[in-house]
């Protein structure tokens, strides 16, 4: 490791965290967002369900370089515009989210939402403060694998040449120099595991009710 | 799509088709590897309970680690032992290999941990001895959530070996990695959809075979179809 290089390029390398940051955060919340309707649908139509879940996989296949490339066909953006980045990450969060909600909706215990209808909630209602609270572990759960490989996929980008910190791994490849690829390696796991206890942290504080020891 | 339906693309040494050869050749020799390490491995912690850690622990920091980094980590560091064409051979199937064990291992564990108690309580009374309830009882029941496992290792493993072209591994990320260098948009296009078909394909066909020698009684599909549903139907004759 050359301490004083990553001195010099600190200011770069703060600068390609940041758009590593933006390209796994965006598509996180953006896909969950869509993932909670689509997911809804998915749990309350028996035929629906087959088929969302069945195109979310198919979705899920396609590689990542390849869906970086393909999307600019589809969006008529160019090929260097982070937002296909933005877009694909998009698409494997929603593939991965739409069966992670439907499953979270359906763990919901029968008599909770009988209860919740008893006591005069409307279905909707019942939806934003019963079902969804209750469902919210096993959402938290499919999140966290989300945000920790975008975080991964993020850096597949640099292969294209879209600067976040898979550039260091490109830059060290062509230096023939460790220190930037360590040093991408190392944030990009740090940057996952900040992600992933924000998650676990952002779970605790939407379900005060489950045990303060929480199995991670 | 120019690229995909010129002639002059389908032949000679880099040709489409050798280029789909060689990323099969690399994607099945790291399955087989993966399955050969992950497999055992699998069985003998979800039989044993020892050594739970490893699924957790391993599966999480895994998929945290880039695969371009630590592609290129492994090169610099493999290829000045190795000149020739081993010195990225080999650091790409480290990391294919390093890929596709976290999800065979834990979906081994769980589903050796899923089979029901029963079914190995009712072979041990039939006097089935400890290896044959392995063989006969532990592994076909867990066999579901083995392949399933087993497909998604290796469509992770083709979307890697498309990455490691970067690092002059031969296979469809070549058409992906040249067009870029060549500014040839459509060769990339072209490499894009040929990856993403490989990759479709290969999870249908894991889902077929999936259907085709997992126990029908497993899946209940017979169960649904034959009799048991059928008396509601019948009219009841007094």
């Amino acid at each position: 490791m050359n301490i004083e290089w990553l001195g010099r390029q600190f200011d770069t390398i703060v600068f390609l965290l940041g758009w590593h940051v933006l390209l796994t955060v965006i598509p996180l919340i953006l896909g969950l967002l869509i993932a909670l309707p689509l997911g809804w649908w998915a749990h309350r139509s028996r035929r629906i369900y087959p088929l969302l879940v069945g195109v979310a996989g198919l979705l899920y296949t396609v590689p990542s370089l390849a869906l970086f490339v393909l999307l600019p066909l589809v969006l008529g953006t160019k090929i260097l515009d982070p937002l296909n980045i933005v877009a694909a990450l998009t698409i494997y969060t929603v593939a991965l989210l739409v069966r992670v909600v439907a499953d979270a909706l359906e763990s919901v215990p029968e008599d909770t939402v009988q209860a919740a209808k008893a006591m005069g909630y409307r279905s909707w209602q019942s939806l934003l403060k019963v079902e969804l609270p209750v469902g919210v572990p096993v959402i938290s759960a499919g999140l966290r694998v989300a945000a920790v490989s975008n975080v991964s996929l993020v850096s597949v980008a640099a292969l294209l040449g879209i600067p976040q910190l898979g550039s260091l791994f490109t830059q060290g490849f062509q230096l023939r120099f460790f220190t930037p690829i360590i040093a991408g390696i190392l944030l990009c796991v740090i940057l996952a595991m900040i992600l992933d206890g924000l998650i676990i942290l952002l779970n605790r504080w939407l379900t005060p009710w489950t045990p303060k020891v929480v199995a991670s | 799509m120019n690229y995909l339906f010129d002639p002059r693309h389908w032949t000679g040494a880099d040709g489409i088709p050798t280029l789909i050869g060689e990323h099969l050749l690399y994607s099945l020799i790291a399955l087989a590897i993966a399955a050969v390490i992950a497999v055992p491995l699998g069985i003998y912690i979800g039989v044993t309970g020892k050594g739970v850690f490893l699924i957790a622990g391993l599966a999480n920091a895994l998929r945290a680690l880039p695969s371009v980094g630590l592609l290129i980590l492994l090169v610099l560091l493999i290829s000045p032992a190795f000149p020739s064409k081993m010195g990225y051979i080999l650091p790409s199937l480290i990391v294919l290999v390093l890929l596709a064990v976290p999800p065979i291992l834990t979906n081994t564990y769980a589903g050796v941990r899923a089979v029901d108690a029963a079914a190995v309580d009712a072979a041990r009374g039939m006097g089935f001895r400890t290896m044959k309830i392995l063989t006969d009882v532990q592994l076909p029941c867990s066999l579901p959530l083995v392949l399933s496992g087993v497909r998604s290792a290796l469509l992770q493993i083709i979307s890697t070996a498309t990455i490691a072209a970067y690092i002059s591994l031969g296979g469809l990320g070549r058409l992906l990695i040249d067009g870029k260098a060549q500014n040839d948009y459509s060769q990339m296009v072209a490499g894009a959809v040929l990856v993403a078909l490989l990759a479709l394909f290969f999870d249908q066909l894991l889902a077929f075979i999936t259907r085709r020698v997992v126990s029908p009684g497993l899946t209940r599909r017979t169960i649904k179809s034959a009799s048991i549903a059928e008396p509601a139907k019948t009219p009841v004759t007094v």
